[in-house]
């Protein structure tokens, strides 16, 4: 666990209590989910108590305490992807993964969730793999795009 | 799964005269040759009346009108039409009167029936320039508002503009404006709500997107206007996009003077600050939002006390939609006056809102108040795909509500839609067809508001939960007559109760849909039947036979995907669903290439 | 960047107008690529590579690309206008890099509007 990491985000953030959720982004994103060191280390040097870094944590949805996927995989649940049947694209993601929503794969490829709406509600159904977006989504699509991120994971397991 | 087209080659006698029969050979052929027979399927049709132009063919969902065709063409239009999707022109059939292959911008419904003000720069300028939005007269309003108009000056005009907030509930905006400048107490903030947690509405993304320098000028003249010196843009996390080319134009305007210390060299200080959202709907609500930027967790408050009395820091704020602070520049500009003349009596101006779902041409459109659903929906949007039935259009998000075909011709304003059961919301339009089960979408909202439920008043946090669980008993075929009259009573009370706007018009979808759409309840819980077949549980599959042998030649491609191994058979002959193991997920229907799956 | 006064805004605006506008400007051409998230999406991005291919293999000195948001029908993202000096603005839809080819060798080039590509001319109204 680099505690420079978060020092480092610490002094982005000058050290300014009232600026707690955005370390505690940075923090989610730099090492995907807000480890117990993390916060205890955070709350401490800022001088907030604990509970507050705990309640925003639990609160907000971005905020996970387990660590995710290392693709994490979001179908988007908007009403647009609903009447889009989105929810048939989310169940051959679990059952590809062989994990059901909000878990991640045991050997940390893979994290599956749905999410609310990415604004692209033209382009419904829609799936982001971390940064990348894939629209129109429809089954078959689904394979190829887990059977891309595990030849791309490999590929990096091995450099 | 369906052919994803048909081609209608016309057998009239006309055409058959002109050796249709050979073109739909040459179809036929050629689409085997490539291996496309399972996608594609040609069918012949009766005489379509435009015989001099024969051979025609038809290529449906698409509707394009091909003409006299010889076989010669066939191998050409199936490689560019069929396979890569660009149909033809020079095969395409003209009408006579309409002699211009390439049509005018102002000749697409799509594009003439709007009108952008908010939206006024989009695709126009590079949003990472700041010199492009002020080569389209940018930074004029406030050069304006600083040097000739007194705040007061601008409060008036914002008034005489009628405008009303975009974000939700349409509060006028000049008497907001009014309220924080009366306030009691120093520093005053303004505040852009960029949260945009409606799903099904993008407008605010694609403003911030594409113009953000529209926000951020209006927030100038509204800074000006209450006397604040701090502005602060709280955006959602979700929109990389939208934070990143913000950051930037925030950036240049700084630059510029244009924020900071004496703008314009007028004396003027404003500078803006971003907050970032971290996924939590009740965020877009003001006074969640507020206490999200102090760095708490996103729960409302009561009010009154108003933010315009205590807001952020517990001083007077003035909170605002991205939409409405994108609308002031242009009204400074041209006057209150000249933005009234637009819309109808109380709802003035025009409106953003994001044509999805069901719908031909999905996007992002500008439209004066006052249109009426109709020429949104058919005009502007082209109408339901596919040939389906239009059902219903939600609007509003969770907090509004569906409106029937009845209601088709329903002007669009803050009025007439609250009268409907709605409301505007922030702008989104989820068109639905006769595939969308309305007791399925009010489930889906009450799932969304019961988990998006901060928690802190009980009637919202247990009322949704009570409404949830009745729905769910109904869409899963356990529901009673008693299930319905109690889910209208709970409705009541959480919309009464509810401490704040998440919980009040949470059930808006249910009794909307209670009230157009009885028929769909009564068959869920009468018949244990889901009319448009989206509620699983109530649907049982069967395969015809006949079709699995003689199309699919027994292919099997549901029998590997089925989840449950339920469905059993061989090679080349029928498949068969076992009901007692079949977990009714509707795998078998959507990777059926021929269409054999039967739901009933 | 100097900090601008009052008087200096109409200064600013007529230069800027001077640099958008294809008239006063060096370039003949201007290719504006629609990228919203939808567009890039879409794979907006691509055409702005292929569109920036094009110019520095041809060595198009008059072919100026840059990138605009969102044009409002996401459904036929992804999206691009194309600009010859002097003539009404053409929008072409459903983009790809093969067709983005074409348009340079037909309309930027050539001159002649690829009509099959296109969904229609001139711009919309403001205001
Ligand atoms: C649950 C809930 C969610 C809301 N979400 C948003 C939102 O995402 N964006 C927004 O502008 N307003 C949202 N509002 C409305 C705001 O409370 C507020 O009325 C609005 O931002 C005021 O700006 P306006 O007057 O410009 O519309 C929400 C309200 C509620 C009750
Ligand atoms: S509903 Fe899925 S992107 Fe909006």
């Amino acid at each position: 666990m680099q505690l420079e990491t978060v020092d480092r985000i610490i002094q982005q953030h000058h050290a300014d209590k009232t600026a707690l959720i955005a370390m505690l982004q940075d923090v989610q994103s730099e090492f995907t989910y807000l480890p117990q060191e993390a916060l205890v280390y955070l709350s401490r040097t800022i001088e907030v108590p604990l509970s507050r870094a705990y309640s925003l944590a639990t609160f907000y949805r971005a905020f996970s305490l387990k660590p995710k996927g290392r693709y994490s995989i979001a179908v988007c649940m908007g009403t647009a992807c609903h009447v889009k049947a989105a929810v048939k694209i989310l169940e051959k993601f679990e059952r590809l993964l062989h994990i059901k929503t909000g878990q991640t794969t045991p050997d940390l490829n893979f994290g599956l969730e749905e999410v609310r709406c990415l604004g692209c509600c033209g382009l419904a159904p829609v799936v982001t793999v971390g940064p990348d977006l894939y629209g129109k989504v429809m089954l078959p699509k689904v394979d190829q795009i887990v059977k891309q991120y595990q030849k791309q994971g490999a590929r990096d397991a091995k450099t | 799964m369906p052919h994803r087209m048909h081609l209608m080659v016309c057998a009239g006698t006309g055409c058959v005269a002109n050796r249709s029969p050979e073109v739909r050979d040459a179809l036929v052929t050629e689409i085997a040759k490539r291996g496309l027979e399972n996608e594609i399927q040609v069918v012949t049709t009766g005489c379509n009346g435009f015989c001099g132009a024969g051979p025609l063919m038809v290529v449906q969902p698409d509707g394009i009108f091909y003409q006299q065709l010889s076989p010669k063409d066939v191998p050409h239009l199936v490689e560019e039409h069929f396979l890569k999707g660009r149909p033809v022109q020079k095969l395409m059939y003209v009408p006579p009167e309409t002699r211009t292959p390439l049509p005018k911008m102002m000749d697409i419904p799509f594009f003439s029936r709007q009108r952008l003000i908010a939206l006024r720069n989009r695709g126009l300028i590079d949003p990472e320039r700041i010199e492009e939005y002020i080569a389209r007269d940018g930074y004029a309003a406030l050069a304006k508002a600083l040097s000739q108009m007194t705040p007061q000056q601008i409060l008036e005009e914002v008034k005489i503009s009628g405008l009303r907030g975009r974000g939700g509930a349409g509060f006028p905006t000049g008497a907001k404006w009014e309220h924080v400048l009366k306030a009691e107490g120093e520093p005053k903030y303004v505040i852009c709500n960029g949260d945009e947690g409606d799903p099904g509405a993008f407008m605010d993304r694609s403003i911030v997107e594409s113009d953000p320098h529209s926000v951020i000028e209006g927030m100038l003249i509204g800074a000006r206007a209450i006397g604040a010196r701090w502005g602060v843009v709280y955006i959602r996390n979700e929109y990389p996009l939208a934070v990143q080319r913000l950051m930037i134009a925030l950036e240049q305007a700084r630059e510029y003077g244009l924020l900071g210390d004496n703008i314009l060299d007028t004396g003027f200080d404003f500078d803006i600050s971003v907050s970032r959202g971290a996924g939590a709907f009740v965020c877009g609500e003001a006074t969640a939002l507020v206490s999200a930027v102090e760095g708490r967790p996103g729960e409302p408050r009561a009010r009154p006390p108003r933010l315009a009395q205590h807001g952020l820091w517990g001083k007077p704020t003035c909170l605002n939609n991205v939409e409405t602070w994108a609308d002031v520049p242009p009204i400074i500009n041209n006057g209150g006056a000249w933005y009234a003349q637009i819309g109808t009596e109380k709802s003035k101006g025009t409106k953003v809102f994001s044509l999805v779902g069901k719908i031909n041409n999905t996007g992002l459109v500008e439209v004066p108040m006052g249109i009426t659903l109709r020429e949104i929906i058919y005009d502007i949007g082209g109408g339901v795909p596919g040939g389906k039935k239009f059902k219903a259009v939600q609007t509003g998000g969770p907090s509004g509500g569906c409106i029937p075909n009845e209601l088709i011709d329903l002007p669009i304003d803050f009025e007439s839609l609250a009268e409907a059961g709605s409301m505007m919301g922030s702008g989104g339009m989820v068109i639905m067809d006769e595939d969308t089960c309305m007791v399925d979408v009010a489930r889906y909202f009450l799932a969304f508001t019961q988990d998006e439920s901060c928690g802190k008043c009980a009637p919202c946090r247990e009322g949704t939960q009570l409404m949830l669980d009745i729905l769910t008993r109904i869409t899963d075929g356990h529901g009673t007559m008693e299930d319905l009259d109690a889910l209208e009573e709970v409705a009541k009370v959480v919309a009464e109760t509810s401490l704040c706007g998440l919980g009040t018009s949470a059930p808006n979808p249910v009794l909307t849909t209670m009230r157009y759409f009885r028929d769909e309840y009564l068959a869920h819980i009468g018949a244990h039947k889901c009319p448009a077949h989206v509620c699983r549980q109530l649907n049982t599959y069967r395969i015809d036979p006949a079709i699995c042998v003689e199309r699919g030649h027994g292919c099997g491609v549901c029998r590997r995907e089925c989840p449950e191994k339920a469905i059993f058979g061989e090679k080349n002959q029928a498949h068969r669903v076992d009901a007692t193991l079949c977990n009714k997920c509707g795998t078998c229907v959507d990777v059926c290439h021929f269409n054999a799956v039967i739901v009933e | 960047m100097p900090k601008l006064k009052l008087e200096d805004l109409a200064e600013v605006r007529e230069k800027a107008r001077k640099a958008t506008s294809l008239r006063e400007g060096a370039a003949r051409v201007k290719m504006t690529v629609h990228m919203g998230t939808c567009g890039i999406a879409a794979g907006a991005r691509k055409i702005v590579e292929a569109a920036l291919r094009e110019v520095e293999q041809g060595d198009l000195r008059d072919v100026m690309v840059t990138t605009s948001g969102c044009a409002g029908l996401c459904s036929r993202e992804p999206m691009a206008t194309v600009e010859v000096v002097g003539e009404a603005p053409v929008k072409y839809v459903d983009l790809t890099e093969a067709k983005v080819k074409a348009i340079f060798k037909e309309h930027i080039l050539g001159g002649k509007i690829v009509e099959q590509y296109a969904l229609a001319i001139g711009s919309e109204r403001a205001y």
